[in-house]
């Protein structure tokens, strides 16, 4: 009875697309992109077969569009469809669909999508099955939220009953906090899910979040494939993975693993699915089951070999699966981090803009999994995730180290990202030592950003302004051949000045006749000699020691890939604009969004920490509130308003708007 | 066109010893250009930075493009003389927004950028290359007007007086030619700094573009003092002359700057909107550097000029891959003929290899014709004594010939480079091109010596000429005397024939590093083709 597919569509974007594109041509099937408008030139885009435009900005309007996808299918002949994870891919009404449409569903059956989908109910079955679960409360509409956590106990987890990926959670210390958090919440999961059901669980603060992979075939055949530890999160989101877990012993395993397993048969699961538990010590508590391939699938492929995509069409084709439990082992230790572009130092706020340059290290194996290249837009519509990258080592000790050299020798500039981040994470003490809970990030608190040195700062921009020498001279249209500042009298050295964050470095050089250069930089004088000059970078010798550093020009933006790692240094004007900027005062969006709710007017008083307004953007809600006690001179915005990012939104007494526009 | 080969043994005693030499020669000069680059020294240079102004040299520094070359115009001037070296006066031709121009800077630590004969003998010379070569005119102006203190303000006015040659009826032409360069389309812009006062006013007053400088330009006819005496009035510096006066009310002042940095951006903006075209073909051959070491041409010539120079050795390591096609290599083989290239940029190039005969006369004038037909320009490579002379030779017609060639030198009108290596004697001058024969250009080597003849010759004509006139009156001629008034003789001679002394009076456009040489004629020729580089149609009547 197996059905085999030929043309396989997939209903998603970016870094996943692509993955599954990988598995589907390497099994000899065709495949079919679709696209929102904003990814019309990403790289899923080109490298599908076919690619159909769904027309829209919106998730809404694209990847969530069942109507659309189905559409899309039909009139490229595709014959599957692969969901990937999030947008449709835990849609029961989708999966149904797909299969209405006499399309096949690569994914487990829509009633199983159905009692998992919805938390409370799978919390149910798994008691039923005999698996512990956390005290959990729905909250119905009009329901009261302060004796539902007082029977739970603080802290609490508002947590949307639909959807994942940490959005419409809220962590509740205390009573205070529980309405509006309840509120957003359901805001939120409204917003993200289309179903606002909220419900109240217990908040374990020190425990681990630890996973288990398991995959069903539709002949009753189910393995799982050990554990995932996913502790490390921010924003209830999971930024590094691992398996298998240091906290599990093969006893626990077996016992985890069994429960997962056994939880899944007793849904007739097919398919790759996940089953989440919370660990403190040798004690777990069921999460949720995840009915869909998982963001950090890639870290259980590298120790089992497994390509979990391959296991997924060949199930959805009906084939059985070829391997059992016991042809199951593990090899080695894989870590994956995850790179988005957001800003750790601004509470890990989503990042937009410009990929300007894009280049996975080469200094060892790796493997990425990415969306975007070289000239990649990152909007507000959209996830803000670049790439996942993962290692695999014999050791965990080794495959941390090597995670962290890789992401550090990556190329990624342009826009923030929280690479720094990660490696500083994976270099902590703490992590190598295997101590990961879910509140790392509080209790470790690793370094936020890597702030370069002074001297690697002068460095580079002893570098930079030498390239632009290199490319001025190139560009010259009179005396081009002359060599470079030719002089026959003492004149003054050339200067170049620029900024990289709050410091301010100024070059001063002068070329030899020997051809070499004598540079200055906070008062210490180099001997540089100028290599090649190439397309992408430059070789210098400053003081006999050799650099080459890849180089990236935007305006007066210098992207810097040098030995360190990447920077970037702004090149100040050589004649400063006259009158100066006058800097202007005023609260500003964070980034792009739209102004979900406003709380105050023109001439209230307000005191610090109170709330003025609340920003939607990438699906999260951001609470601008007030920075000191003050009084409200202009409430800029209304409700409903697309604001851009830096855009004025509140001036308040103390401020100075002009200057502004 | 095959590269030359050197004749060159850089181990031989002679060599070393020349190289010697030429660096003791060459670290003099480098620290009479540090002392020229001191202008009014520091503390008048403090004195100005605390009012917000910057140094001439770094005003000029701001105004180029970044990394272009910058080439000084006698950078020397007023070498031992009563007047600051350099004369207060910075001039060069640098690239502004992709366009060569002539850069003329007042230096207000020097005497407040007052003229005296030095620099305004500078700045006549720089209103000519402007002119000649079609460069636009950039003045950064900052002057006191006329020093009124005569004599450089030293020593006993009485003197001073009697060493006066000029008047100031003869003064006020730099004017004219400001305006006449208008005239002849080329662009005229003064950024004006500071102080610019009287016959400093006429400066931008003549010009086609003005930038005025917010609270530190002030122009006018005669300053408060000078109202004062005149009609009694009491004015104010700003509303007599002031920046904003002057853009607001007058219009005298087209621009208003913010302060220096700012009058200096809105000049590169001012150059960058002239569509500025050089007329010339431009560099048309291969730019490749020369095959022999440039660093070689310091051990060619001796101090004293006696040692023999094949000026081969000198092309090669100046022109294009070393590479020259000579011309008529069997005839006349005194003067080298032949063709190359710098940067680029073709040339026909005239060395002397001794003395000038009729033969090498002749070669010459052929040369020089043949190189306008084809509209080549000329580089003439001076260490010459003079025409040869004696009975054979004036009977072989040696002053016609010589008269052939100085024909054709005068009327050539491709452009001309002079570098003077050696010797550059006499007619010899006239015949290569000197100074006076509309030269674009002239640069000399440190071991140059310029004058009508060799001290020597002219310490031994003067004593036989002596000798004669007594033998004719019939008296006893004094040796003792003769002995002390040829080595009186020889030792002025030797001293005014000095390239330092030349250049000081800018008699020629700089004394130059020989390793500079290339680089600088490169400079000279992309100058010379921001004009028409068109050859002779018409010559003297040649005596034949």
């Amino acid at each position: 009875m197996t059905k085999p597919i030929t043309r396989l569509l997939i209903a998603n974007r970016g870094e996943i697309a692509r993955r599954i594109l990988r598995s589907a041509h390497e099994m000899g099937l065709g495949s079919v992109a679709v696209f929102a408008d904003p990814d019309a030139n990403e790289p899923f885009v080109r490298e599908a077969d076919q690619a159909v435009a769904l027309r829209g900005t919106t998730s809404a309007e694209t990847y969530l569009d069942a109507g659309k996808i189905l559409e899309a299918a039909r009139r490229t002949g595709a014959d599957a469809i692969h969901p990937g994870y999030g947008f449709l891919a835990e849609n029961a009404d989708f999966a149904r669909a797909v299969g209405e449409a006499g399309l096949i569903w690569v994914g487990p059956p829509a009633a199983a999508i159905a009692e998992m989908g919805d938390k409370l109910s799978a919390k149910r079955r798994m008691q039923a099955a005999g698996v512990p679960t956390l005290p959990a409360v729905e909250l119905k509409p009009g329901a009261d939220a302060k004796r539902a956590a007082r029977e739970i106990g603080f802290p609490v987890l508002v947590k949307a009953a639909a959807g994942g990926g940490g959005k419409g959670m809220r962590v509740v210390e205390s009573e205070a906090d529980l309405a509006d958090a309840v509120e957003s919440a359901r805001r939120e999961a409204g917003s993200s899910f289309g179903d606002d059901t909220v419900f109240l669980e217990r908040w374990l603060s020190s425990s681990r979040h630890v996973e288990i992979q398991i995959l069903g075939d539709s002949h009753g055949n189910l393995v799982h494939c050990f554990e995932r530890e996913c502790s490390i999160q921010r924003r209830h989101q999971k930024i590094i993975e691992e398996a298998p877990s240091p906290a599990v012993s093969p006893e626990l395993r077996e016992q985890m693993g069994e429960a997962a397993a056994s939880a899944g048969r007793a849904i007739g699961y097919t398919s790759a699915g996940t089953v989440e538990f919370l660990l403190q010590g040798e004690d777990f508590w069921f999460l949720e089951v995840n009915t869909r391939l998982q963001v950090e699938h890639p870290v259980t492929e590298a120790i089992t070999g497994l390509d979990l995509v391959r296991e997924q069409l060949r199930v959805a084709q009906g084939e059985k699966l070829g391997f059992a439990q016991a042809d199951l082992s593990i090899d080695g230790h894989a870590i994956e981090a995850r790179l988005y572009a957001e800003d750790p130092e601004r509470d890990f706020l989503p990042a937009t803009g410009h990929i300007l340059a894009w280049q996975p290290s080469t200094t060892t194996g790796a493997r990425f999994d990415s969306g975007v290249e070289t000239g990649s837009e990152v909007g507000i519509a959209f996830d803000p995730m670049l790439a996942k990258v993962i290692v695999h080592a014999p050791t965990r000790r080794e495959a941390a180290l090597r995670l962290a050299r890789v992401l550090e020798t990556t190329r990624v500039q342009g826009l923030v990202t929280n690479r720094d981040f990660l490696v500083a994470t994976l270099r902590t003490p703490e992590f190598l030592a295997g101590d990961t809970t879910t509140d790392f990030i509080e209790r470790v608190g690793p370094a936020r950003r890597r702030l370069p040195a002074r001297a690697e700062l002068a460095e580079a921009a002893v570098l930079v302004a030498l390239a632009a020498q290199c490319d001025r001279r190139a560009a010259a249209r009179v005396l081009p051949t002359l060599p470079t500042g030719w002089r026959n009298t003492p004149m003054p050295r050339e200067q170049v000045g620029f900024r990289s964050g709050d410091e301010e470095l100024t070059v001063h050089y002068r070329s030899r006749r020997d051809g070499g250069f004598d540079a200055e930089i906070d008062g210490i004088d180099h001997d540089v000699r100028v290599g090649e000059r190439t397309a992408d970078g430059l070789s210098l010798e400053i003081d006999g020691r050799r650099i080459f550093a890849t180089l990236t020009r935007d305006g007066d933006r210098w992207l810097v890939h040098g030995p360190a790692g990447d920077l970037e240094l702004l090149q100040l004007p050589r004649f400063p604009a006259p009158g100066g900027e006058g800097d202007t005062g005023g609260l500003r969006a964070p980034m792009p969004g739209k102004v979900l709710s406003t709380h105050v007017s023109a001439g209230d008083s307000v005191e610090a920490g109170q709330l003025l307004l609340v920003l939607e953007a990438m699906k999260m809600e951001h609470r601008i509130t007030a920075p000191r006690d003050a009084e409200v001179v202009e409430l800029r915005v209304a409700e409903g308003d697309q604001v851009a990012n830096g855009e004025l939104l509140v001036v308040l007494s103390g401020d100075e708007p002009e200057g502004e526009g | 066109m095959l590269p030359l080969t050197s004749n060159v043994d850089t181990r031989s005693e002679g060599f070393r010893k020349n190289r010697e030499d030429m660096l003791e020669m060459l670290t003099e000069i480098e620290s009479l250009l540090d002392e020229a680059a001191e202008g009014g020294g520091e503390e008048a240079r403090d004195r100005l930075a605390k009012r917000g102004k910057l140094p001439i040299r770094e005003r000029i520094g701001h105004l180029l493009d970044r990394d272009t070359p910058f080439l000084e115009i006698s950078p020397l001037a007023a070498w031992n003389s009563n007047y600051t070296i350099g004369s207060g006066f910075v001039l060069g031709i640098g690239v502004i927004s992709g366009t060569e121009c002539l850069i003329l800077g007042h230096d207000p630590s020097v005497r407040a950028g007052a003229f005296n004969e030095f620099n305004q003998k500078k700045l006549m010379r720089g209103l000519e290359i402007a002119r000649e070569n079609r460069l636009p005119y950039v003045q950064c102006v900052e002057s006191a007007g006329a020093d009124l203190r005569g004599g450089g303000g030293t020593g006993d006015p009485e003197a001073a007086l009697k060493r006066e040659s000029g008047h100031f009826a003869e003064s006020g032409r730099l004017f004219y030619e400001i305006t006449e360069l208008s005239k002849l389309r080329i662009p005229t812009i003064s950024l004006v700094f500071g102080s610019s006062t009287a016959g400093g006013a006429y400066q931008p007053g003549m010009s086609d573009y003005n930038i005025f400088i917010k609270k530190q330009s002030k122009v006018f006819l005669g300053g408060p003092p000078l109202v004062k005496m005149a009609t009694g009035e009491d004015a104010d510096d700003e509303s007599l002359g002031g920046a904003e006066m002057h853009t607001q009310i007058s219009g005298l002042g087209d621009y208003l700057a913010e302060d220096e940095l700012d009058g200096i951006r809105i000049c590169r903006e001012v150059v960058a909107h002239l569509n500025w075209r050089k007329y010339g073909p431009g560099p048309t051959l291969p730019a490749d550097e020369p095959v022999l070491d440039p660093e070689e041409l310091l051990g060619l010539v001796s101090r004293d000029l006696r040692s023999p120079l094949d000026m081969r050795d000198v092309i090669g390591r100046v022109v294009d891959g070393s590479r020259f096609e000579e011309f008529k290599p069997l005839y006349g083989p005194t003067l080298l003929c032949g063709w190359a290239s710098v940067h680029g940029y073709p040339i026909g190039i005239l060395g002397n290899n001794g003395a000038l005969f009729s033969e090498s006369s002749e070669k010459a004038a052929q040369f020089i014709q043949l190189s306008n037909q084809i509209d080549v320009p000329l580089l003439f490579l001076h260490n010459i004594t003079g025409y040869i002379v004696g009975t054979d030779f004036e009977q072989g017609g040696i002053t016609k010939n010589g008269s052939k060639m100085i024909n054709a030198v005068a009327n050539s009108t491709v452009p001309h480079i002079s570098v003077i290596v050696g010797a550059s004697y006499g007619a010899g001058n006239y015949g290569m091109s000197g100074r006076a024969y509309g030269t674009r250009f002239t640069f000399i080597w440190p071991t140059a010596k310029i004058a009508v003849m060799g001290p020597k010759q002219m310490a031994g004509v003067m004593s036989i000429v002596g000798r004669g006139a007594a033998a004719r009156r019939g008296l006893e001629f004094d040796e003792e005397a003769d002995a002390k008034r040829a080595a009186g003789v020889e030792y002025w001679g030797e001293r005014r024939s000095l390239g330092l002394h030349a250049t000081a009076r800018v008699s020629d456009d700089g004394m130059i590093d020989p390793r500079d040489t290339r680089n600088v004629i490169a400079m000279a020729l992309s100058a010379c083709h921001t004009q028409v580089v068109e050859g002779a149609k018409a010559y003297g009547t040649w005596r034949m």
